[in-house]
Parts: structure tokens; sequence; C-alpha cells
């Protein structure tokens, strides 16, 4: 027993419960409030859940062992990866299909749309507001007569909002709170951060219970907050339009480090790639991929940058 | 300094330190939960002293900690004479020895996460790998296994919980 009369191992499990229910759809904002409250009670909680949360993440990789993880425990053979094999067909045939998008109209009522790793996805509402989801993401919305309400509990999203000022429309992330004044913007959440960029339009970034009006976005502006800080810079639209080359299944580099444009193909397919060498993470990319590509982008690296690649247990390992 | 900071730093730092730790506390302490609750100790007192700065290199530093509350618990609870908090070089630990080269641990990387796997309990297991390997929902996960979702939530815990403990700290079933 420590000095609290909590032993370890029953910390251990109250973690793995907590991250176990955070991975729930049903995952609310109260739910989050009571997991911040566990979680300010000790250090023996913290540590606990970022032990228990680094195992549980790093568990992804075991996608990489695929079939071998499988074959011994197999309940029934099925495709392991509809959703990445779906999405690799290509850059040609995405123009063709038509980026395979699948549309919904809702009229209301409390609804959940997620993608898988690499999946994209366009929701449609009667209200002709457009939710684009991208790779690994998880929408809640409320669409009523009265209210319009989204929260983005994970990943990135681009909203198209039919404006109606009897109406607003308001996005929740963690602590934040993104009410658009009729607009174009994207969002993306990540750990302990969030970013707004703005399109076209008008939107206000504020606390998710505050009474403060926020902070007021100008076209081209793009938002970055973290729980304690808001910092908003000018990109222009012309740089943002490189973050929105995922709405047609791209990724577009701009004198971007190896690392970062590595980092933002890994968001889209499950085989990972890693830069084992600093000076190799260093070096800048120009250019556009397709997003499900990894190929494209390891030939640029080995003939046009000159690393070396190998294939390590599933993975891409790149070195000088 | 931050929050976020101080887990990722936890994370790269402290984290990988665990099995070395449970093998120092386990040569004086024969209970798995004496072991794991110091473990615990150790980090809580490691994580108060890094809120304020983070001490550098942390290796030399949790050691440190690991074997001052070591000391005090064998003399609060004269579990074991004294001598038998044996010093680290003799116990042939070492925490700074330089790491295989990057494409060597993610090899190594896979076989801790392959045995982690292995080791768990089979239904439990099967219920990891629909939603790790095939990001199954939960609504599919207890149609396909036949059990009620609170049950899948009940073995996802599980398998969370013994992972950890594979992958950090011993690395076999106590």
């Amino acid at each position: 027993m420590t000095q609290r009369g909590e032993s370890a191992q029953d910390v251990r499990l109250a973690a793995a419960g907590w991250l176990e229910k955070s991975q729930r759809l049903d995952w609310s904002e109260a739910d989050q409030a009571a997991l911040d409250e566990w979680l300010g009670l000790s250090l023996a909680h913290r540590t606990a859940y970022w032990r228990v949360k680094d195992a549980w993440s790093r568990t992804d990789r075991l996608r990489a062992l695929g079939a071998s993880a499988r074959d011994e425990q197999a309940p029934e053979r099925r495709s392991l990866m509809p959703l990445f094999l779906k999405f690799a067909a290509g850059l040609a045939a995405i123009a063709v299909i038509g980026i395979g998008t699948a549309a919904y109209i809702s009229k209301s009522a409390a609804r959940t749309y997620s993608t898988d790793i690499g999946g994209r996805e366009l929701v449609t509402f009667a209200d002709g507001t457009k939710i684009e989801l991208n790779t690994n993401t998880i929408i809640r919305t409320r669409m009523t007569t009265d209210e319009r309400i989204v929260w983005l509990d994970q990943g990135e999203a681009f909203f198209r909002v039919h404006h109606d000022s009897a109406h607003p429309f308001v996005v929740y992330a963690g602590s934040r709170r993104v009410t658009d004044l009729g607009t174009e913007f994207l969002m993306r959440r990540e750990t302990g951060k969030l970013k707004v960029a703005l399109l076209q339009g008008r939107v206000r970034i504020g606390e998710a219970d505050g009474v403060s009006r926020g902070t007021l976005l100008k076209p081209g502006d793009e938002a970055t907050a973290t729980a304690l800080s808001l910092v908003v810079k000018h990109a222009g639209a012309g740089n943002l339009e490189n973050e929105i080359a995922w709405r047609n299944g791209m990724l577009a580099f701009k004198y971007t480090p190896l690392s970062a444009a590595v980092a933002e193909f890994n968001r889209y397919n499950r085989q990972k790639m890693l830069i084992a060498d600093p000076a190799a993470a260093k070096l800048t990319i120009y250019g556009t991929f397709p997003a499900d590509d990894v190929e494209a982008f390891v030939d640029v690296a080995r003939h046009v940058l000159k690393l070396h690649v190998a294939h390590e247990g599933g993975d891409i390992v790149i070195t000088r | 300094m931050t929050a976020p900071d101080l887990e990722a730093w936890f994370v790269r730092e402290v984290l990988p330190l665990e099995s070395a730790l449970m093998q120092f506390f386990r040569r004086s302490l024969r209970n798995r939960a004496d072991a794991d609750d110091l473990c615990q100790d150790v980090y809580v007192r490691v994580c108060e002293a890094a809120q304020k700065e983070f001490p550098h290199p942390a290796g030399p530093f949790v050691f440190a900690v690991a074997r001052n509350l070591l000391i005090n618990r064998v003399k609060r609870d004269q579990i074991v004479s004294i001598e038998a908090v044996a010093d680290l070089e003799t116990l042939g630990i070492s925490i700074d020895e330089p790491g295989p080269d990057r494409s060597a641990m993610a090899r190594q990387e896979l076989r801790r996460l392959q045995s982690a796997l292995d080791q768990l309990p089979r239904r439990c297991r099967e219920a990891v790998i629909l939603r790790k390997l095939e990001g199954l929902s939960y609504r599919e996960i207890a149609s396909r296994m036949g059990i009620g979702e609170d049950t899948v939530s009940e073995y996802l815990t599980r398998g969370m919980y013994a992972i950890a403990d594979h992958l950090h700290g011993e690395g076999e079933k106590p």
C-alpha cells in the first residue's frame, strides 16, 4: 500500500478502466470532466494513466504484424484492412470514383460519424451544411430545428456551414468552442492541441464553457489553441489550401521537414514510416502526393533525396 | 512545466526504466504487489521533482529515488536485512548503456508486442485483436464474440492492464 492507501495494482486497473471508457463512442464531455478530476487527484493516478495509455497506443503497431498475430487466433477469416484497401486505389481511381465519399442526409437527432485510418467521409445535413471527415476522425452531431451542435472528439474535419443567424452552428473540441458566423473552416484536434483554419466567412473561438466572447478569426487566419493559450497567425488563404489538400486525397508539402511529412503520411496509412536519422529528418520536401501512396513518397526519398529505405517488420525505416 | 511536457518526459525517460526498476525491487521483495507499489511511489516522487525541473539525465535520479524508497521500505517492514539492498552494479542492471540501433529496436518492439498479445487469456486476446487489428466497434466485437458490450469493455480493460505490465514491466508472468 502506498501512503494514499491505494495499491498500485488498484490504481493501474482504474487507469485501464478510464482509458477503456474513453475509447467508447458514447464518451461525453461529462465523462472527460470526471476523468480530469480523477487524474487531478494524484500523480499516482496520472502516471498510471500515462503508463497504460502509452502501452495501448504502442499496440497500434500490432497492425503491422497483421496476419501473423491473427493466424493463431483468427475467429474467422475476414479482410484485415478493408478501409485501407478501399482507399489504396491510388490517385487515378480516386479521381474517377469521386473520392469514394458516402453522403448522409440526416434530419435531426444525435449521431456519431467516424472514419478509420486512411478513411474520408462527407456528411451532408438537412440544412445544407456539409462536414468532411479526414482520416481517423470521430464527430458527434446534434442537429435539430433549435440547435446545431457538433463535437469533434478526435481527428480533423472540414466544415462548410450553411449560415442561419437564428440557429448558430457550434463546434466543441475539448475545452474549446468554435462558433460559426457563415463559413468554411477546418478543425484539427491533436493531443493537447486544437487547430482552426478559416477559409471563408467568420468564426469565433472561445472557451467551451466561457462567458467571454472569444476571438474572432478572419479568412486566412489559423488559430492554435492549447489548454492555456491561443495563438492566431495570418497564414493567408493560399497557404491554407495546402492544409485542405486531403479533401482531394492529396497531401501537399511546401518546404516541409521530412519528419513532419512522414508524420502526416502516418496519419493516413497503417504501414508506418519512421526516420531513424536526425539529419534526414531535417531535409525539406516540396510536392504533392496521394495520401495513401506511401510508395510514391518512398520513391522520392530514395531517388531524389538519396536516402536509404528499408522494410523492417512491416514498417519502413528511412536512414541516410 | 506543463502537464503534456511532464507526460512526454515521463513516457520517454522514466517508463523505459520500469523493467530495470522491477528487477531491482524483486531482488528484495518477494511480493509482486509490493514491488508494484514501490514502483508507483518512485513515479510519484520523480514526477514531483520533475514538476520543478526535469532531472537530467533521468536514469541515475530515478534509481537514487528507488534505492531510498526501497531502503525505507525494508527498514520499516523489516522485510530483509539492509544488506539485501544490492547496488545496481552488482545486479548487472545498466541504466545508461547505448541503445541498439533504431531498426533493431523496431523489430524488438514488434516482438514484445507480439508476446504481450500472446500472454493474454484467449477471449481477452480475441477482443483486443478485433479492436486493435480489425478496428471493429464495441457492438461488432460483441456480436462477433457472442457476448455483451459490457463484457467487451471488461476484456479490453484487462487487456490494457496486462499489456501495460508486459510492455513496461517484467515482461513475464509473476
